[in-house]
């Protein structure tokens, strides 16, 4: 082994060109982000009381990352990297006044140049947020300066230690979290009679007040302090305890918490944030069923929508008065039996045709199955019988006895869809380790070798299709019922993609990993239509969602919770590369051992 | 041990075979039935096997039914020009590059952009000839930049993965550029400045009436036709690329830098959907951010049409694909007694490529695919 340390770098041995490309691109995204104009709509909302907005934040963050990617050293095996020294942090300083050159510009050239025809954001109202309501100089010189520091920051985050790296990142992540979930804290403390609570941390316009930050800052940063990897070490008991009883309880006990609080936490909540959870809800039923054709079958259903509607409407055609041709104004409870028996005739129609195709040409034409639903749906032909762009209204609200699940009482339709929520996922885990699932995996992997150990692909991968169609329809049918009316509009290919997304980022084939997907980016960024607790975000949702998936794709296509199976197979390069490095040095120390 | 595969499959005729042969037969008896139906309206309306089938429907009139083919054609024309894009990465590199619908909504935009510049400038006016190349330029620079980053960062990352993981990033790729565009130019449709009148005017060749734009399209189409024609058959980079879509490893070995090569297929895949954006444009005459969003999909319908990785079967596919959008609501739906069929342009478009796929999978003219891309 070498042992030989580098000494650390000069101050002024600096790698030009690095800084100069990721300088350039720090502040290329910079401007971009400006004239796309995410700050200058999403300034409405306040994060810390008239010190920081959403919008302001999401130019900030941009010469923070750079700043600790410019001098991120490339990690060789078997080299020392020289110690990061007072360069790094000149590299990121530079890095960041680079990005705020781009924003001076950008001020520079709003005064000067008329560019407002083709750049819709090329505004005074953009200038005015640029130079804070003052004058050029003035914002330039709080760009730059800012610029650099926050550069410097994200370089100096390679030197510190772990434990303070720890501590910076619990307490920014925290603080984002503590603002974003600014409205849920705010009804929570309603709800439990603590108003005293959020008075405390949040101002009463909207945004965390400037002492309730920094005591939270701190709180945050010491909380690794205080659990010193106590809570890891819990996990790790927890897990490790593998004899049959203990992890028995152990699930149990996991599972009657996590009930007990979805059951009981609605009651404390108002309505905005029980229409949010039913609508995560709804999307966590699609996502369940997507997940199980996508990432446990790896058949990519891009018209997955198309069950979405056939549930929709079927309920509207059975329940509405409304309904132009047929309408036996049945009870949701006999027209949910008839969605199911349509959703398996659709998922057999849709899948048959496209299940001996390659992977790539199955995701395009589903797709087209999706559009040519939706434009039948759309069209004058089956205008007497589905009521064209004007759709079915009226669907009356789910009738249960003592209960009645409506629209306007978020809380009832939450249960219902929690409901349909636990069987999607009581069957997706039951199918996970069946027979069948088993071969649904081993389809994914590879189709030929599956056939080959006897599985009936064709079988198997129209099951798929069915079990998704089926939980999707569930989804359409709360829907229509929640609603109270379906629309051509409300079934458009823009679902299935932002399913796909929920199933990605969560993690493929993975029941956790699609839950925390819908409830981070349903509940936060919202769904198709339906606003996330980001509400600004509603212009924006698609770019992010997009940015997003390619995101994933690149650094994490495992998604968020991933399983180890699907791991595996992503990175299985990796693992045979570790393995075949692994062999060679155990052969090589045995060689030693020998000569010795 | 494919061939194992497939005999053993062979030989189990399973209820989803059945019902696949059900569908073809009844798919080709409607196409059937709607023609001759056609036929039996044209030559005499009050026929009864017309009567009963759709009594409303007046047939169409000799010139109607020009005037379809003649838009069928110029559409497809430009479909074919971005089926190209497809068709090429996926012999290249094997997966559909969703984006590319994108790509050609970018030229479009820039074309607009840059014309009403010249617009304000007078010279759209004064020289429209000079404007035209100003504009096509641009927008195949745009077209072409765009898909060459979109590669750089998306695409060449995962040039091992699994073949539908660039597919899925793809389709982030295609949503963000839509919704980066919509924020940068606003979601208002924009209108391409008013074409001169010598070029828009009504002409008639050979007793068929068409409008100059149109001709304008095809002559194009089909010199940008030839010239990639050039380039791929004749050219030394033409000959990298065919050899990079047989095989990557071997051309590698035979010193072919095959990076560079696939940055020239996407390249000249952006070129060829900037020039359709710029005909998109001269012939819609308006631009929004989701304009490249269905031409895309109908595109890559071309492709695998005229079978996947072949050039010639892309323009032939995406002819053939504008002119049956064109033709079949009328000669087929309407006779079949269907209300309303030119909202269903769309839905024909997508039929088509169930319907390809059902009977001819590999295209009508055959794919071209290397030996790793075909299992």
């Amino acid at each position: 082994m070498m042992t030989s340390t580098l000494d650390s770098r000069k101050l002024f041995n600096l790698n030009w060109k690095r800084i100069l490309f990721w300088g350039g691109i720090c502040a290329l995204s910079q401007v971009f982000i400006c004239l796309v104009g995410l700050p200058s709509e999403l300034n409405r909302r306040i994060l810390i009381e008239s010190t920081l907005s959403l919008g302001y934040l999401f130019i900030l963050w941009i010469p923070l990352v750079f700043g600790y990617i410019v001098s991120k050293m490339v990690e060789l095996e078997g080299i020392e990297n020289p110690k990061p020294g007072a360069s790094d942090l000149l590299a990121g300083a530079l890095t960041g006044l680079l990005g705020s050159l781009g924003l001076v510009l950008v001020m520079l050239g709003i005064e000067n140049i008329d560019m407002r025809d083709p750049l819709i954001n090329w505004n005074p109202k953009l200038f005015r947020l640029l130079t804070f309501e003052n004058s050029i100089t003035f914002g330039s010189l709080v760009w730059i300066s800012v610029g650099v520091v926050l550069g410097t920051v994200g370089s100096s985050l390679h030197q510190i230690s772990g434990q303070m790296r720890k501590m910076f990142s619990y307490s920014i992540f925290g603080l984002f979290t503590f603002a974003v979930l600014e409205d849920v804290i705010d009804d929570l403390s309603e709800g439990f009679r603590l108003e005293w609570l959020s008075d405390l941390i949040y101002a009463k316009k909207g945004g965390m007040t400037v002492t309730s930050t920094i005591v939270l800052a701190v709180l945050l940063a010491l909380l690794p302090l205080i659990t010193r990897g106590k809570l890891k070490a819990t996990v790790t008991r927890y897990r490790s305890d593998v004899t049959p009883g203990a992890q028995r309880r152990n699930s149990v006990m996991l599972f009657s918490i996590i009930a007990v609080l979805v059951i009981v936490l609605p009651w404390f909540l108002g309505g905005i944030i029980n229409e949010l959870l039913a609508n995560v809800g709804l999307f966590l039923l699609l996502a369940l069923g997507l997940n199980i054709v996508v990432g446990l079958a790896g058949l990519l259903d891009l018209g997955y929508v198309a069950f979405f509607a056939v549930g929709g409407y079927t309920t509207a055609v059975f329940t509405s008065p409304n309904s132009p041709w047929f309408s036996p104004e049945t009870h949701f409870g006999i027209s949910l039996l008839v969605v199911v028996v349509m959703a398996i005739l659709a998922g057999l129609l849709i899948g048959a045709p496209v299940i001996r195709m390659r992977g790539d040409y199955l995701a395009i034409v589903t797709l087209g199955f999706g559009e040519i639903i939706r434009l039948l749906f759309l069209s004058d032909w089956l205008k007497p019988y589905l009521g064209g762009s004007q759709g079915i209204t009226n669907i009356p609200p789910i009738d249960l006895g003592p209960w009645e699940v409506r629209g306007a009482d978020p809380r009832s339709v939450f249960y219902m869809v929690l409901a349909f929520c636990v069987l999607a996922i009581y069957v997706s885990w039951r199918l996970q380790g069946s027979r069948l699932g088993r071969a649904w995996m081993a389809i994914r992997e590879d189709e030929s070798v599956a056939e080959v150990m006897g599985i009936n692909t064709v079988n198997s991968k129209l099951m798929a299709f069915v079990v998704g169609a089926v939980l999707a329809s569930f989804s359409g049918a709360v829907l229509a019922a929640k609603v109270g009316s379906v629309f051509p509009k409300s079934f458009e290919i823009l679902v299935s993609i932002i399913i796909l997304v929920v199933v990605i980022v969560g993690g493929m084939g993975s029941i956790t990993g699609v839950m925390v997907g819908s409830l981070v980016l349903i509940g936060i960024l919202g769904g198709p239509r339906q606003p996330g607790l980001l509400q600004e975000f509603q212009n924006y949702k698609l770019l992010i969602y997009g940015a997003l998936l390619v995101f994933m794709m690149l650094k994490r296509p495992e998604g968020l919770v991933p399983t180890a199976r699907r791991t595996r197979e992503l990175h299985q390069e990796e693992y045979l590369q570790d393995a075949w490095l692994g062999d060679e040095e155990t052969e090589e120390s045995k060689e030693v051992e020998e000569k010795l | 041990m494919s061939e194992i595969v497939k005999k053993r499959s062979k030989s189990r005729v399973s209820g989803v075979d059945r019902f696949l042969t059900v569908v073809r037969v009844v798919m080709a008896s409607l196409i059937v039935l709607g023609v001759v139906a056609f036929i039996a309206q044209q030559v005499w309306p009050g026929n009864p096997f017309a009567d009963w089938r759709n009594p409303d429907a007046r047939g169409l009139s000799g010139d109607q039914f020009k005037g379809l083919v003649v838009s069928g054609l110029s559409q497809g024309a430009m479909y074919g020009l971005i089926a190209l894009g497809y068709s090429m990465v996926y012999g290249v590199l094997g997966f559909i590059n969703f984006a590319h619908g994108e790509v050609f909504m970018v030229g479009t935009m820039s074309g607009w952009i840059t014309s009403e510049k010249l617009n304000d400038a007078g010279l759209w006016e004064s020289n429209f000839i000079l404007s035209l190349f100003l504009i096509i330029f641009v927008a195949i620079t745009t077209s072409t930049v765009t898909a060459i980053i979109t590669e750089r960062i998306a695409y060449r990352p995962l040039r091992s993965s699994p073949r539908l993981i660039p597919l899925i990033t793809s389709i982030g790729v295609s949503f963000f550029i839509q919704n980066a565009v919509l924020g940068l130019f606003g979601p208002a449709s924009k209108g391409y400045p008013r074409l001169p009148e010598w070029l828009s005017k009504q002409r008639s060749i050979f007793t068929v009436e068409i409008a100059g734009t149109k001709i304008l399209v095809m002559v194009v189409a089909a010199l940008s036709m030839a010239g990639l024609w050039y380039l791929v058959e004749r050219t030394q980079t033409g000959r990298a690329m065919r050899a990079v879509a047989e095989d990557k490893e071997i051309a590698s070995l035979m010193g072919i830098n095959v990076n560079r090569t696939i940055v020239i297929t996407f390249g000249v895949g952006g070129a060829m959907a900037g020039v359709g954006g710029i005909l998109w444009g001269l012939l819609f005459r308006s631009v929004t951010h989701m304009t490249g969003f269905l031409p895309g999909i109908k595109a890559f319908t071309a492709a695998v049409v005229g079978g996947i990785g072949n050039m010639g079967g892309a323009m032939a596919g995406g002819v053939f694909l504008g002119s049956a959008e064109s033709i079949a609501p009328m000669v087929i739906l309407e006779p079949l007694g269907v209300p309303g069929v030119s909202q269903l342009k769309d839905a024909v478009a997508f039929t088509v490529l169930v319907l390809v796929l059902l009977f001819k999978p590999a295209g009508l003219f055959g794919e071209k695919l290397s030996q790793e891309d075909r299992a």
